[in-house]
């Protein structure tokens, strides 16, 4: 009986084995598609802190980032904005409101074949500039422009 | 699992468009209700685009993206028929994944 069990009984282990990595690869391949959230950059309340959390060492004001946004948003909740990098090689597009409890909003790693062009829409708390920071060549770069705010969208 | 999202991509002179509306509260744990006891917060963190099976966009978000984020987006390639995968995990560990065909 024993003699009879024993290599089945290892047999069984090296399946359980394999099943066990296989499952525990299938269970840890959504999380690794996603890059790791930057809960530093995003918790992050002032603009050197914010700027520090992700890297960036004074970035440069660039008139080769384009962002398009209303003059005035009427309701702060939902505020389009668009960014538009003609700096070559941009890889990375992120979107920052001074003025909001955490600064960065929203931040974008682009692929090769990806066009520097993001839009999305942000909240803003009250009237502030928005900044779009772009990673090109592993140097950043900003362009600002000042949205007001007439309804805060940050409740509270 | 997360609402649905609406995602539409177009192919036009090589370059495909994808515009995402992502269903999601997008709560910043800054807000109050009625009662005056605040509302925790609940909010995407990470989203992936994919065009076919390459991963073309990654993004990092914080609590002040809108509610029912809208994401825009242009990646050259992509022709009629191609599919845009678009994922995102939220602070509740909730995920949600949707597919559209690129027109």
């Amino acid at each position: 009986m024993t003699l009879e069990l024993q290599p089945s009984r290892r047999g069984f282990l090296r399946q359980t084995g394999l099943l066990g990595l296989a499952v525990s690869a299938v269970t840890f391949l959504p999380r690794m598609a996603y890059a790791s959230w930057n809960k530093a950059a995003f918790g992050a309340k002032t603009m050197a802190d914010t700027y520090k959390a992700m890297g960036v060492d004074s970035p440069t004001v660039s008139a080769d980032i384009q962002l398009n946004a209303a003059d005035i948003a009427e309701n702060g909740a939902v505020v389009p904005v668009e960014a538009i990098s003609k700096i070559p090689n941009t890889t990375q597009i992120s979107f920052l409101v001074e003025k909001n409890p955490a600064m960065l909003t929203a931040q974008f790693d682009i692929g090769p074949d990806t066009l520097p062009q993001i839009s999305t829409r942000v909240k803003m708390g009250q009237t502030s500039n928005v900044i779009a920071l772009v990673k090109a060549d592993g140097k950043f770069y900003t362009a600002s422009k000042e949205i007001k705010v007439t309804l805060g969208g940050c409740g509270g | 699992m997360g609402n649905p999202m609406k995602i539409r991509a177009v192919s036009k002179d090589g370059v495909t468009e994808v515009k995402v509306l992502m269903n999601h509260p997008m709560e910043t744990g800054l807000r109050k209700d009625a009662a005056g006891a605040l509302i925790p917060a609940l909010f995407i963190t990470e989203v992936t685009a994919k065009l076919n099976d390459k991963v073309v966009l990654q993004a990092q978000w914080g609590q002040s993206v809108a509610k029912n984020p809208y994401l825009g987006f242009k990646v050259k390639g992509g022709k009629p028929g191609d599919k845009v995968t678009i994922s995102w995990v939220d602070t509740s560990g909730d995920t949600r994944s949707d597919q559209a065909t690129v027109n």
